[in-house]
């Protein structure tokens, strides 16, 4: 399902593959009790996951509620479209990022995700951090590792532009391939492969100046670079 | 930087991403895996990269507030 040549007012429910909303959906199989239960049961078992991708695409706790919700309700609503239940967090998962991409395309009256076309020099932490006389006695890459906070990650991660953060959830949280990606957002799959490589890059840039603040790297300051 | 079995670390480094993202061709694949089964340097570096991408992925689990756990229960209940 692409969201690709469609109008970007249009949004999802003008999609071949979606069906309009309507109430009473059931799953093509079992009965409408069976079907209510399955779909409480995967929404309960997948809402902190849901919440998770949400808030990294949004960067916002109240817009992550609302997409989340919205993507629910669209899920209900198009129930009797899955055949496989076994597919159903798969599904589930397209669902949410579709309707958060056409809802950030309606806000933005884009109809494709713009992306900055400069770019900075390529950044690598590893670069940054490894001294290859300690290879043997000490590793300064994993101590960063292991000293890194969920916080920091996250701060570096939602503080990225929403171009390079969207294809970084898509790809390294979502687990979406490049042709998914491309696909998703109506890009060449190189234009993928060269933006991820830049969001990775300002990412770990972020990381270096926030344990740069935070003292993390001390023993680097003399060849680090700003 | 040395040479092993045909790839260069600095092939190896420039393919890093696409290898672990599972992106790159089973040729392409077998070679990395062979170098950094003898080439120290760039399996640090691999290993290095999978840490951080276990951290970035670990941000796709968040508790959700009370308020959406409500409103999906009853969003449900009304189904």
């Amino acid at each position: 399902m692409t969201l690709c040549g469609q109008p970007w007012s249009s949004g999802w429910d003008s999609t071949m593959a979606w069906n309009s909303l309507r109430s009473g959906a059931r799953c093509a199989v079992g009965n409408a009790d069976d079907d209510c239960a399955f779909f409480r049961a995967e929404i309960e078992r997948l809402t902190d996951r849901l919440y998770g991708v949400a808030l990294r695409l949004t960067g916002n706790p109240a817009a992550a509620e609302d997409l989340v919700s919205e993507a629910v309700l669209k899920a209900w609503s198009n129930l009797g479209q899955l055949n496989d239940r076994q597919a159903f967090q798969k599904w589930m998962f397209r669902i949410l990022t579709n309707t958060f991409i056409s809802d950030y395309r309606k806000a933005r009256q884009e109809p494709t995700l713009a992306l900055d076309e400069e770019g900075e020099e390529q950044f690598s932490l590893f670069e940054q951090l490894h001294q290859p006389f300690l290879l043997w006695w000490s590793n300064p890459e994993q101590e960063l590792i292991n000293k890194l906070l969920r916080n920091d990650v996250e701060r570096a991660l939602d503080n990225l532009p929403d171009g390079f953060r969207i294809i970084m959830v898509l790809v390294e949280i979502e687990g979406y391939s490049y042709a998914e990606v491309a696909d998703m957002l109506c890009v060449p799959i190189g234009t993928v492969r060269s933006r991820l490589n830049r969001a990775r890059s300002m990412l770990q840039r972020a990381l270096w100046r926030q344990a740069r603040e935070a003292g993390l790297t001390a023993a680097q300051q003399q060849r680090s670079r700003p | 930087m040395t040479k092993h079995d045909h790839i260069r670390c600095e092939e190896v480094i420039a393919h890093l991403f696409a290898y672990l993202d599972g992106e790159i061709d089973a040729e392409k694949r077998r070679q990395i895996d062979r170098h950094l089964e003898e080439c120290r340097a760039c399996f640090s570096r691999a290993e290095f990269e999978k840490a951080l991408r276990r951290k970035v992925r670990q941000l796709g689990d968040e508790k959700p507030p009370r308020s959406l756990q409500q409103r999906l229960k009853g969003l449900i209940d009304r189904f």
